[in-house]
């Protein structure tokens, strides 16, 4: 046996919760150059740290992620030009408090890297940003936005991020915080006081399609450690586990989350991502639009779509798609067991004449082809919390 | 789990039992607990020429895909069909019941290179070791 993810020996960092990790007998991998606990076997293991975040709770160390703070200098209004120039959703339609998924393009139209932008103030903007990309992001911001009358700061290690995430989360995290969370919609944020500790960011966000919160911590070892405790006492009775990234990524697949260097790189643009909702074109210009105007008019080549395994097999990042006559005509980007779906599901490109849901595409799987098809997503999609119902009629016929 | 005294081992986490000319072929409990959760096994046909030291399989957690390795040469006479729809079984009791696959030997010799229970045993505590370190 030979595993897949030997770890190298070049320098890899440590977020400030590795000690625990290792505590609690996590599987550590290099993630991006980060030491990270991929999966906790004595709580379970990957398959159960899924389920506990679809139908329970789930507590992830995230502090790899990176961020980064955008403010206005003397100018107001020079951090929104700053990042409106930068990315490609439209900031100016954040209100204070609200943040949107959008991402940095290079000229080309392709990807710096997604990116959370949060609001803080009408001058203030908090950036989160990939692990992995972390140094290239800083500079690419740190370059494109010498125009503009702004400050930017990297913050990445002054955090810990703690992502609390599944249907029980709220409940979770409400013991532990003043912040009345059930004001807080998806993708908006507060300051509240978490575990006694003043004006902490907690954000409805994750990165599973659940419901679920990302707080920022100081990230000093001792206030980490606290925080992981306290989060975990208070989910217990909601049996609350440890998660690690093999569940992270299995989650968002499932979720048709894009994962930078598989559905998004510097080579995918914007359209072939089908990204284009978070893709403000009419907002003015910013670094990528021209080439995403020409690439538009262009037409695709290649579109991102879900697959579904009919035949035994999991296709895998990296393997060849190929229609019946065995000719390649696509990669698959992701792929993975769902652990909801119990299916074997991928994340591919392919032609747009190949795209449509039901079409056939074979998956190169060692040399053999294996047939899977092309069906909607994203795969799984959480359920719109449901009104009270009404007493159920069962009871009614006995009455 | 205990790793039985009368099989032989190799540094890539396969065991062996032979029994006369034929040999069966398993995956350590070391190895197990490295992949996780097994979700997917590829084994060759009865009548499959394995090579020492060359991939004959693969075994796939929900996370990656590992080769297994033929620890001695010979002919497949039969592969574990259990496997097909309880791949989870690896976890279980990967030195029993899981077995992969029974092989004719075509040279016993093969055998003496590879490693005892003891050996092994103490060559996955440095591995450990290093894990942790």
């Amino acid at each position: 046996m030979e595993a897949a993810n030997s770890p190298t020996l070049s320098e890899v960092r440590k977020t400030p919760l590795n000690a625990l990790h290792r505590r609690l007998g996590a599987k550590m991998v290099n993630f991006g150059g980060w030491d990270m606990p991929v999966e906790y076997p004595p709580t379970g293991g990957l398959v159960v740290e899924h389920k506990a975040v679809r139908g329970g709770v789930g507590l992830f160390d995230v502090s790899h992620m990176g961020d980064i703070r955008i403010r206005s200098g003397r100018t107001p209004g020079g951090a929104l030009a700053a990042v409106q120039h930068i990315s490609m959703n439209d900031a100016s339609q954040l209100a204070i408090g609200q943040a949107q998924y959008s991402a940095m393009l290079y000229p080309q139209g392709t990807f710096v890297d997604d990116v959370i932008v949060h609001r803080l103030g009408e001058d203030d903007f908090l950036l989160v940003i990939n692990a992995g990309t972390r140094q290239k992001d800083i500079d690419w911001v740190r370059q494109n936005t010498k125009n503009f009358d702004c400050v930017v700061e990297e913050l990445s290690d002054a955090y810990t991020q703690l992502a609390i995430q599944g249907p029980r989360a709220a409940e979770v995290l409400q013991k532990l915080t003043d912040a009345d969370l059930g004001r807080i919609k998806n993708y908006w944020f507060t300051h509240g006081t978490v575990c006694g500790m003043k004006n902490v960011l907690i954000a409805r966000t994750g990165y599973t399609g659940e419901d679920g919160f990302e707080i920022y911590v100081p990230s000093d070892h001792a206030t980490s450690e606290q925080v992981w405790a306290k989060v975990m006492e208070a989910g217990r009775q909601f049996g609350i586990i440890p998660c690690g990234l093999g569940a992270r990524n299995t989650l968002r697949l499932e979720a048709k989350m894009a994962l930078y260097e598989h559905e998004i790189s510097d080579t995918i643009n914007v359209w072939e991502a089908g990204l284009d909702r978070y893709c403000k074109m009419e907002k003015g210009d910013f670094i990528g639009r021209a080439a995403l105007e020409r690439a538009k008019s262009a037409g695709l080549t290649r579109t991102l779509v879900g697959l579904e395994m009919v035949e035994r097999g999991i296709a895998r990042d990296g393997y060849c798609c190929c229609n019946e006559a065995g000719e390649t005509i696509g990669v698959v980007t992701s792929g993975s067991p769902s652990p909801t779906l119990g299916k074997n599901i991928a994340l591919a490109y392919v032609p747009p004449a190949m795209s449509a849901i039901g079409t056939v595409v074979y998956v190169e799987i060692r040399g053999q082809k294996a047939k899977a098809q092309v069906v909607p997503t994203p795969f799984y999609k959480r359920a719109r919390k449901a009104a009270p119902q009404a007493v159920v009629s069962s009871t009614a016929r006995t009455l | 789990m205990a790793y039985p005294a009368n099989y032989r081992y190799t540094n890539q986490h396969e065991w062996v039992d032979a029994k006369g000319d034929v040999a069966t072929i398993g995956i350590t409990d070391y190895a197990q607990h490295e992949l996780g959760d097994v979700v997917f096994v590829e084994l060759p046909k009865a009548g499959t020429k394995v090579a020492a030291g060359k991939s004959f399989g693969t075994v796939e957690s929900v996370k990656a895909v590992s080769d297994i390795y033929a620890p001695v040469s010979g002919e497949v006479v039969e592969a574990n069909g259990d496997l097909h729809n309880a791949p989870e079984k690896i976890n279980s009791d990967p030195h029993g019941a899981a077995w992969l696959i029974k092989v004719r030997l075509s040279s016993a010799a093969e055998l003496k290179s590879l490693m005892d229970a003891a050996a092994y045993e103490a060559f996955v505590a440095t591995k450990g070791k290093e894990a942790s370190a």
